[in-house]
């Protein structure tokens, strides 16, 4: 497998323009000759979706949910991210791409993310000529708050519901053209395979998961904008549905993995509560402006404190320790996210964890509240302590919140060169699906920004010279009677049937969570080569007694959603074990990737630049085959690599 | 779609006509009580109130009462048409139903509108046809000197002019009690769908926002209390014995009220 | 805590659904109502039937999957949340707790509590947007819009097109869902070239869908996840009136 990046020459900010007019276009009449696919109907996928079709392509888009609206960029709360400098704080495309660059912790291709800022800009434009109602001021022009990582305000915002009130403008380009019968829309598709032809996607194999019916879509070129794999740790921040298939099965195809270890820990989740619990929820990190962050000195009070025996109020103020103050004295409680997890990890792994787990610190607002007043913290967090009451049932005003580190986000993905084009040609990766942007850690309000920047501004353009390159005597000439077509939806077929066949006695749930339990455990916020080691091999096992003992209840040809789950476990299964396996050969510390092998004196992460700079991908070789690693080397002419220091 | 056919086929059409034509038939409400408060003036000024009624012309008076028909009428038709509709809407029903808020009123206000329009049949065939099998209608009782400003009025050849009495009418029809119990359920019934009606009305027509909805409601509330007990009064003072069919009585009244 | 189901089972859209009763004795307080059903699936997958199937998706009340009727109120007893948002501990030990889902025709039951809710997405489809190209915005502080304005936008665009309206109101009606969509796009300044277009199209597709009428009785805005308010379908009428008033005059759409 040969890596081509395909960055274009020329200065970092000429890049995308030289590129643009250098690529191929399509002619207005003859796009519609063409059928694109596009899987995934979030930011990135609804996005490119609507922008396709509007340019005049056929359209086809799938999303698992019952209807595009319900991806899950929905979910994200803070906001978006863009270099317009409106607050004239000196913002600009060059101070976005150098935050996110040095976020990423110099782990990210320095082109993609310039382009990305240089798009930032548009974006907003788009969203706000779609009617997307953010914040503004009383002149009537858009507010802007700021976000970690950064020492401007260039984020724009919808109250909590920034990445709903995004998706629901792309959802509403998308409705559009549906209207117009532009973009063709499956609901509760679920795509299972990619099909390729004379070696480029040229279809999918789908689920109808209402019927069961298996289909194929024959396309010119299909584009995955499928989300991240957050849900390999079982408990994560991300919806239930969201999982690895479409991009594992793309990998299984030929499309090479880059970085899978590299994760996103958020540092202000609620609890775990206990063995019933599916589903972990993200409070705000602007909690942290004014909560602070503790646990007591000593086990003995935190045992005391964990089974309730003593009311956090009571440990006095020597016994307490501010452990972010403490530790990063300039950011504080503010610390970037990576460090505050870890620190949250440090501090419960030496049994001085509270919660009734012990897997919990206090974030606090005794203090604030007694500064400012009960009402002005209301106002600030009002409907944050609201939904932290509804969840846990404690008073956040009366007895401190209770935190603990989450899986949020993953930043590695399916490779992809500038264009967003996978190893495998015609077949595109969008969004948090492909890897591009963030390096090693995202950077709050990112995650948005990227997913409409290659939804709305890249793929119209690569697609289009992709489409272009090939030619119009290509135009739709596969067809599903393609015998590629019959070959993979045997594979597919063929794998449904033995998930139900093996009639065992475990749930699927069961094995995810114990896949789940290792990976946190082993993969999660600290990772060390003896841990990865053994979590391979008990995945191996794992994997094995998945295929021996899952009970999938009911049939192939009805709604079954244990079958679906089923599907994206094993998915998981062998996915986890490429995770662990690329976070062992990643043999430095960066970004949310901490090996405890690598750290300075004082516990910090220790990039290793001279043996680690460049993107770790991987070729699938077959089953049970370890995978093959390929180095794509990481240039940085602008933004010249430097320790991250928050002390 | 033209829009005279999406006003009556539209579910928002309909209910823009359901919204307008009960404007109409709440103010006639209104006036038709106002009206009937004069009873407690005294004989001679509801006697004269129902002489000016009965004196426009005939075309005039009809095409009030077409007026108000086809209203009523459309008023019913449209609510049956979306009373299907919304049937229809639900071919299965909640194993377990509940009510979060929604009033009393608002709920009832297809049965509270069915058993209206009974009593309006009745009323009108009582009162205006005076039709009503097994009621006494004392033919003697029909026509009365008018009465205005205290003076008998005279036509041009001295002979008085003549009036429906309907002050005797109203009280002998009053002392019938199962009448007056109907009556007093009606105007109950008619006070709860113009509680709800009221502000709904507001709500159709796209007249209301968050700080006028609470306005409405209450207004709504209020103006269907000062319905019932506008018409309410009539058959309890009747029942009462503080009117009575004898003029002199109610001109006591008045004095009393003075 | 212990308690016992009435669920809604039925196979599929063209089978009788019927409720059944099932009876779980150890469920935390502190689980959500799906974490319930999680555990109600499990136990039912390691007795050899076949689990409920429910919609939900995130699990922190934004993406409008999870739909259920519990004891006859959609989205449970609390106000402003979701079914994935109510909590264990809002029930008691010994309750019995009837489940069922959303009733509508526009929303046909697929299998046991999972509905077609597609009739939303047609709606949408009809004029639920602003037509502009990728690409051919103006720079979005080009235009200002009054924070009233743009807050009254937000309360209506922050519907998460859950159908709880429908199923709690006793019309069926989708008045409150299609008002959220036109107040947000046609108060906004972006929105009102094509505000009367699109009014009338979007009450065209609710109705064709099959939706019963308003009679205000509230419940929609009553069990809102989001507490969207009356307020909007007054501004829906109003603006179907004038758009209907003018297309005696004029061409609007």
């Amino acid at each position: 497998m040969k890596l081509d990046s395909k960055i274009p020459a020329g200065p970092l900010s000429e890049k995308w323009s030289n590129h643009k007019f250098k690529m191929k276009l399509v002619n207005p009449s003859n796009r519609r000759k063409y059928h694109v696919i596009v899987v995934g109907s979030g930011l990135a996928g609804g996005a490119a979706a609507a922008s396709l079709g509007e340019m005049g392509y056929k359209v086809s888009c799938f999303c698992y949910q019952d209807s595009p609206r319900r991806a899950h960029s929905i979910a994200a709360q803070g906001g978006i991210n863009a270099a317009k400098n409106y607050q004239n704080d000196g913002d600009s495309v060059h101070r976005l791409f150098y935050d996110t660059v040095k976020g990423g912790d110099y782990r990210a291709r320095e082109a993609n993310v310039y382009r990305l800022a240089e798009v930032s800009s548009a974006i907003i434009d788009q969203c706000v000529a779609q009617g997307v109602p953010f914040a503004r001021e009383y002149g009537g022009l858009l507010a802007n708050r700021s976000f970690g990582g950064a020492q401007v305000a260039r984020t724009f915002y919808a109250r909590g519901q920034t990445g709903q009130q995004l998706l629901l403008g792309a959802y509403s380009a998308l409705s559009r053209q549906i209207g117009l019968g532009q973009v063709k829309m499956y609901n509760r598709h679920e795509m299972l395979d990619v099909v390729k032809v004379d070696g480029h996607a040229k279809g999918i194999i789908a689920r109808n998961l209402v019927t069961g019916q298996i289909e194929r879509h024959a396309g010119d070129c299909v584009v995955i904008a499928t989300g991240g794999y957050g849900n390999v740790f079982f408990l994560s921040t991300n919806a239930q549905g969201c999982n690895v298939t479409a991009a594992y099965r793309s990998y299984k195809r030929g499309a090479a993995f880059a970085n899978p270890c590299f994760t996103q820990i958020h540092p202000t989740c609620i609890p775990v509560h206990g063995d019933q619990q599916s589903k972990l929820t993200l409070m705000s990190e602007s909690l942290r402006n004014d909560g602070r962050i503790w646990v007591p000195n000593d086990t003995e009070t935190a045992k005391k404190l964990r089974t309730g025996s003593m009311n956090p109020n009571d440990v006095p103020e020597d016994a307490r320790d501010y452990f972010l103050e403490r530790k990063y004295p300039s950011f504080g409680n503010l610390a970037p996210r990576d460090i505050s997890s870890r620190a949250a990890k440090e501090a419960c792994d030496a049994g001085l964890g509270v919660a009734s787990t012990g897997l919990g610190v206090y974030l606090d607002f005794r203090d604030a509240i007694k500064r400012d007043g009960e009402q002005t913290i209301k106002e600030r967090y009002g409907n944050l302590f609201d939904m932290y009451q509804c969840i846990t049932g404690d008073n956040p005003y009366q007895v401190p919140m209770m935190i603990y580190p989450a899986v949020h986000y993953t930043m590695g993905g399916v490779w992809v060169d500038y264009n967003l084009e996978t190893t495998i040609p015609g077949l595109f990766a969008a969004g948090e699906a492909n890897f591009s942007d963030h390096g090693a850690n995202r950077l709050g309000a990112s995650a948005l920004m990227q997913g409409l920047a290659d939804g709305y501004f890249v793929l119209p353009y690569t697609i289009g010279n992709y489409l272009g390159e090939q030619g119009i005597a290509a135009a739709g000439k596969v067809t599903t009677d393609a015998p590629e077509f019959d070959a993979v939806e045997k594979d597919v077929r063929d794998r449904t049937e033995r998930l139900l066949a093996i009639k065992g006695k475990t749930s699927a749930r069961t094995f995810h969570k114990r896949l789940g339990d290792l990976i946190w455990e082993y993969c999660g916020m600290a990772r060390s080569k003896e841990g990865l080691e053994k979590a391979i091999a008990e995945i191996q096992a794992l994997r094995e007694e998945f295929w021996r003992d899952v009970r999938v209840p009911g049939e192939a040809d009805e709604l079954n959603p244990e079958l679906e789950r089923a599907g994206r476990v094993a998915d998981f299964l062998e996915f986890g074990e490429l995770m662990c396996r690329d976070a062992l050969m990643r043999d430095e510390s960066c970004g949310g990737h901490f090996r405890v092998e690598h750290q300075t004196e004082d516990g910090e992460a220790k990039r290793d630049d001279i043996n680690f700079s460049f993107v770790g991908v991987w070729e699938f070789k077959g089953e049970n085959v370890e995978p093959a690693l390929h180095r794509e080397a990481l240039d940085f002419e602008v933004a010249k690599p430097s320790v991250r220091s928050y002390k | 779609m033209s829009a005279l056919s999406a006003i009556f086929t539209t579910t928002i059409g309909r209910k823009v006509i359901m919204a307008l034509t009960g404007i109409v038939l709440v103010l006639f409400v209104l006036g038709h009580m106002a009206g009937n408060l004069l009873i407690f003036v005294g004989p001679d000024a509801i006697n004269a109130y129902a002489y000016q009624l009965h004196s426009m012309p005939a075309a005039l008076l009809w095409a009030i009462r077409l007026f108000l028909l086809v209203c009523a009428g459309l008023h019913i038709w449209m609510a049956v048409l979306l009373t299907i509709a919304s049937r229809r809407a639900r071919p299965q029903s909640y194993q377990q139903e509940a009510t979060v808020q929604a009033s009393y009123a608002s709920r009832t206000m297809r049965m509270s509108g069915i058993i209206l329009l009974a009593f309006i049949v009745f009323h009108i065939a009582h009162y205006t046809a005076r039709i009503v099998p097994g009621m006494e209608y004392d033919q003697s009782l029909v026509e009365v000197p008018l009465v205005q400003g205290g003076e008998v009025v005279l036509k041009s050849s001295g002979v008085p002019v003549m009036t429906f009495d309907v002050h005797t009418m109203m009280v002998q029809g009053f002392q019938v009690w199962w009448v007056s119990l109907f009556y007093l359920i009606a105007v109950g019934l008619l006070c709860m769908h113009l509680s709800h009606g009221f502000s709904s009305m507001f709500q159709t027509l796209g007249l209301r926002n968050r700080i006028w909805e609470v306005r409405l409601n209450r207004a709504g509330l209020a103006y269907g209390w000062l319905i019932f007990l506008g018409f309410a009064s009539i058959p309890l003072a009747v029942m009462a014995g503080m009117i009575q069919a004898d003029p002199s009585s109610s001109i006591a009244l008045v004095e009393l009220l003075k | 805590m212990k308690l016992t189901l009435k669920v809604w089972r039925q196979k599929n859209n063209q089978t009788l659904g019927r409720l059944e009763t099932y009876v779980l004795e150890e469920v935390s307080e502190d689980s959500s109502f799906l974490e319930m059903l999680d555990i109600l699936n499990e136990q039912l997958i390691a007795d050899g039937q076949t689990p409920v199937a429910f919609d939900h998706d995130c699990r922190e009340g934004i993406c409008g999957m999870c739909s259920l009727t519990i004891n006859g109120i959609p989205h449970g007893p609390d106000g402003g949340t979701t079914v994935c948002q109510l909590h264990m501990r809002r029930f008691n030990d010994g309750d019995t707790i009837t489940i069922e889902p959303w009733r509508a025709r526009p929303f046909p039951i697929i299998k046991d509590l999972v509905t077609d809710r597609s009739s939303f997405d047609h709606i949408m489809q009809a004029g639920g947007f602003i037509s502009v190209r990728t690409g051919s915005a103006i720079d979005a502080n080009e235009i200002p819009v009054p924070k009233p304005v743009a807050d009254y936008a937000m309360d209506a665009a922050a519907c998460i097109g859950c159908g709880a309206c429908v199923a709690a109101c006793k019309n069926a009606s989708a008045m409150l869902f299609t008002s959220a969509k036109v107040a947000q796009l046609n108060s906004l300044p972006q929105g009102k070239p094509e505000k009367d277009r699109r009014v009338l199209a979007m009450v065209n597709a609710m109705d064709e869908a099959g939706f019963g009428s308003c009679t205000n009785y509230g419940e929609c805005s009553a069990v809102c996840p989001k507490e969207i308010p009356l307020d909007m379908i007054a501004k829906l009428n109003r603006d179907y009136i004038v758009a209907q008033t003018k297309s005696i005059f004029t061409k609007v759409g």
